[in-house]
């Protein structure tokens, strides 16, 4: 008998109805009467001056409305980190990529839009382009931001220790250099907005995001526009997955056009646009030196990562120091020393997708704690065991494992797997490979300096007490936070989830910081269960007045009031409710109070009832530059293990089985927890197998569609067996942490790592495509 | 210059003047204003669009407007009946296989297709019928559960 009623259940997603019958709406699917339709003026270059440009052509144009360039949008800087704000809307003296927006129509029809931007005539100066972080930073490379020599975008040196002494201590050290692709987010809903300027100068902005109060804050500041004038509005959201947390520049020219038409303006990405906006997974390059003892344990890292960043810094400087704060756990490491360096280069912008710099980060030294068990006799699971930190360790880079279900993880997937029967005796060609992982449970600090709640939400009951309305900023964008978040309210209060009305995606109803990092159950899910309990307190305080029962001696449950010492005669109360609701046929009944009259009563005593809820963590991690990334309330971590079968002729690998563990403190949705790590691994399983933004020597995408740019269909997954650890986070509401990103964590490299199983061939870069893995069996065969 | 056509949709008849160049999707959600049937690619590459033709299941994106003239057209929205959802959407809200949904209206109707013809589909069955429909979120796992629950798919159309 679970002591809980609402959560850690299998509840029907509240939205799923919505979204299988159509009646779901989308940001597509919206219409508003007058609307105009927008289009953006890109680059075609990789780096050039812009010499002139004549919008007369356009703007002559039939059913054209407006015209904006850099003139009317205006010069303020944004971008994702304000220590970074390199982006302007539009380019006024340079194009710094493929993709990079100069200008905006709105007109019409989509048709007139289109027809419209080929009419605006630019002169370029064509510029030489780089395009990888060797020419970027080679001497004399053209300097793609001002003031950025060598086009080094950010650059983080951390040392904790002393690696150079604790490698001396070493029996084995091991060198390894690894390299990911940049990856496409593609969700399958491109970015899309309507904006709609009113007549009282108040800015209604309707788009699919993670994070309604960054846009807001960048719309109002690129725009001058007050704070309170603005408002953002999520629809149902198409996935997400990183690139739609942060404002894009879309959004911010379909606010301005929406502002000089005075009608609501609509704008979409295509498929194309999608890839050109790109602020997905950037490409690591990764040098990583890992010394052991002889027993296996592990005494220093250093490792050395170049990240090729794009046009724009994006959320770039949190993942480049990511990629060094996100192998401080799950293991035992006293000595860690990480030198990355962010590298403009003339290609779109890269930002943060699922995981954000720890996945590449960790396929690398994942593959590598597996060559180095292997070169100490040891089984990988054994040389995990072995160093495993506990709850309440801290990392060498201060970061707190409050709750940490690593060990239960690790033992559950080597179980479930049958790993100890596989491991060494799988024929040749196919092989078992594991890997661990770990991420935030929300990023420590906010994305700007500020003392701000992390999420603030609002609970309201209805007057005649049924049902509890609840208001978060926050974003639901298919992970199931709604659901989520309605059911920790539910739970809190003592309702049943069908007494929750929950509204969410609007900064009306308050800051929360949005889908991104990992955040929403433990950071939102704190500010619902605080309103909630806050309304509680209120109802059960004026039910105390009346019926002279101390409130420590009640509380609700299912919707019902629980007397601790004998119930009181609430006869009164009762028949004065069904007095006011005289004609409705579903009057209360029954031996018990029910919160409904309660909760009138509240309401007839004190107004409308209302109860707030916030959340900020406390001030978390170290002293040292950039201490904060990588800083978190809580940790989820997890283990996967994966078998594949490699042809031995062709390099073709095929994923046969995924087993995967993971530690989400406590499941408050059982069903969206085992579906987000399902995603997860799907997500990984691409990244793996297929997955690659390619260009060819003018900046241009070569595979800007999903045609060519794979991602796993469902031939490409096999069936996964997920396992729920539940360790109890005592930071966490219920105990509840992360899911969404930490799940992919072990995913690359648990496949790399049965992919060694299988060929005796260790693969150091992605994909794993036929070509890669057959040249490497046949470099192999030609060493012999 | 339109053209005239006429088509049933979800067991509606329509007269409409088309494009040349509208493609059927854009005739379901604008001209019709069903909006369930979504555009993800608009080059065929996803299935989001997916709607059953006379029968079969395409990609409404790749159809022209005017190939749909004296056609029968199932959108998403044409599947849930005065008693409630259809047994495919029901299976696919009671297994946690709606995560963004955006993929959701062409995925349930692709399994339609697929259990109208084989209703005893097996796993590898299923996973074919849908490997046309891209799907970001889910990993397909519960999608394929959902399906194989169905026992009792309903009349096809």
């Amino acid at each position: 008998m679970s002591e809980y009623d609402v959560i850690n259940t299998r509840a029907a997603r509240l939205d799923a109805p919505d979204k299988a019958t159509g009646r779901a709406k989308y940001i597509d699917d919206m219409r508003m009467p007058g609307m105009l339709f927008g289009a953006l003026l890109q680059s075609p270059l990789p780096h050039a001056r812009i010499l002139s440009m004549d919008t007369s052509g356009a703007k002559r144009l039939t059913g054209v409305k407006a015209v904006v360039t850099a003139e009317d949008a205006g010069m303020t800087r944004y971008g994702v980190s304000p220590a970074r704000y390199d982006e302007n809307l539009f380019c006024k003296d340079k194009v710094r990529y493929v993709g990079d927006e100069i200008a905006a129509v709105a007109a019409v029809d989509l048709e007139t839009a289109l027809e419209a931007v080929s009419l605006i005539k630019v002169e370029y100066e064509e510029l030489p382009a780089v395009f990888t972080p060797e020419e970027a930073m080679a001497e004399g490379a053209p300097l793609i931001h001002e003031g950025f020599s060598r086009n080094l975008c950010a650059e983080v040196h951390q040392e904790f220790g002393d690696v150079e002494a604790a490698f001396k201590e070493c029996a084995l050290i091991r060198t390894d250099t690894f390299r990911n692709k940049r990856q496409d987010a593609a969700f399958l809903e491109p970015n899309g907005c309507l904006a709609d300027f009113d007549h009282s100068g108040h800015l209604t902005l309707y788009t699919s995001t993670q994070v309604p109060h960054y846009v807001q804050r960048t719309v109002s500041m690129v725009l001058g526009l007050p704070l309170g004038k603005v408002r953002v509005v999520k629809p149902y959201v198409g996935g997400g997955f990183g690139p739609k947390a942060a404002a894009n520049p879309m959004e911010l020219a379909a606010s301005l056009l929406s502002m000089k038409t005075g009608k609501p303006v609509k704008m979409n990405y295509e498929r194309e646009h999608v890839f050109l906006f790109s602020r997905a997974r950037h490409q690591f390059t990764h040098v990583l030196t890992t010394g052991v003892k002889k027993d296996g344990s592990l005494m220093a890292l250093k490792n050395e990562c170049y990240l090729e960043g794009g046009a724009y810094a994006s959320f770039g400087i949190a993942t480049v120091y990511y990629a060094g704060s996100l192998l401080g756990a799950p293991y035992k490491l006293p000595n860690m020393k990480y030198d990355g360096y962010r590298v403009y280069t003339n290609r779109p912008a890269c930002g943060a997708q699922r995981g954000h710099g720890g996945v590449a980060a960790r396929a690398a030294w994942e593959q590598q704690l597996d060559a180095i068990a292997e070169e100490l006799g040891m089984d990988p699971i054994d040389l995990r065991l072995k160093n495993m930190m506990s709850a309440g360790d801290v990392t060498c880079n201060d970061l707190n494992m409050s709750s940490l279900g690593m060990k239960e993880c690790l033992e559950a997937v080597r179980d479930a797997s049958n790993w100890k029967e596989k491991k060494g005796r799988m024929p040749k060609g196919k092989g078992i490979g594991m890997a661990c992982g770990f991420f935030v449970s929300g990023a420590g600090y906010p994305i700007y300096r500020s003392e701000t709640y992390h999420s603030t939400v609002t609970m309201k009951l209805s007057e005649d007490g049924g049902t509890a309305h609840v208001y978060t900023g926050a974003a639901e964008i298919g992970q199931g936070s709604d659901t989520t978040i309605a059911m920790i309210a539910a739970e809190a209060l003592g309702v049943p989830l069908s007494d929750i009305s929950l509204s969410s995606g609007d900064t009306e109803f308050g800051v929360d910081l949005g889908a991104y990092s990992s955040r929403q159950t433990l950071m939102t899910g704190h500010a619902a269960k605080m309103a909630a309990e806050d309304v509680k307190q209120q109802v059960l305080a004026v039910l105390s007045e009346t019926l002279q029962v101390p409130v420590a001696e009640m509380d609700v449950k299912r919707g019902r009031i629980v007397f601790k010492n004998g119930k009181p005669d609430f006869e009164v109360i009762r028949a004065r409710y069904k007095k006011e609701h005289r004609g409705w046929r579903d009057q209360p009944s029954g031996d018990d109070l029910t919160f409904r009259e309660a909760a009138r009563m509240a309401y007839l005593a004190k107004g409308t009832i209302v109860g707030t809820g916030k959340y900020k963590p406390e001030k978390l991690g170290g002293r040292f530059k950039g201490a904060a990334v990588g800083t978190s309330p809580a940790y989820g971590c997890s283990a996967q293990v994966v078998q594949v079968s490699v042809d031995m002729e062709t390099g073709k690998v095929t994923v046969d089985r995924m087993t995967d563990a993971h530690d989400c403190g406590f499941a408050i949705n059982r069903t969206s927890v085992e579906a987000q790590m399902e995603g997860s691994l799907s997500m990984g399983l691409g990244e793996a197998m297929f997955e690659e933004v390619k260009f060819d020597g003018k900046g241009r995408i070569l595979n800007a569609n999903l045609g060519e740019y794979k991602i796993a269909t469902s031939l490409d997954m096999p069936p996964v067996d997920t396992i729920i650890v539940e360790s109890n986070e005592p930071n966490g509401p219920f105990g509840a942490k992360e899911v969404g990103e930490g799940a992919i964590m072990p995913t690359i490299p648990a496949i790399l790592n049965a992919v060694y199983d299988a060929t005796g061939v260790r693969i150091w870069e992605l994909p794993l495509s036929p070509e890669r893995v057959y040249l490497a069996l046949k470099k192999k065969k030609n060493k012999r | 210059m339109k053209r005239l056509i006429r088509l049933t949709v979800n067991e509606k008849d329509y007269e409409i003047a088309v494009r040349p160049n509208q493609t059927l999707a854009d005739l379901i959600r604008e001209e019709i204003g069903l909006t369930g049937t979504k555009k993800g690619c608009e080059v065929g590459e996803c299935g989001t669009c997916t709607v059953i033709l006379d029968g079969k299941p395409v990609n409404s994106c790749l159809v022209l407007a005017a190939q749909a003239d004296g056609r029968t057209v199932l959108t998403i929205e044409g599947l849930e009946t005065d008693e409630g959802l259809h047994p495919i959407q029901q299976a696919f809200v009671d297994k946690g296989a709606i995560q963004c949904g955006f993929c959701t209206p062409g995925m349930i109707l692709s399994a339609k297709n697929l259990l109208d013809r084989n209703p005893g589909a097996d796993e590898k069955e299923i996973r074919t019928a849908i490997s046309g429909n891209l799907c970001r979120c889910t990993g397909y796992q519960k999608i394929v559960e959902a399906i194989a629950s169905v026992k009792d798919p309903g009349s096809p159309s």
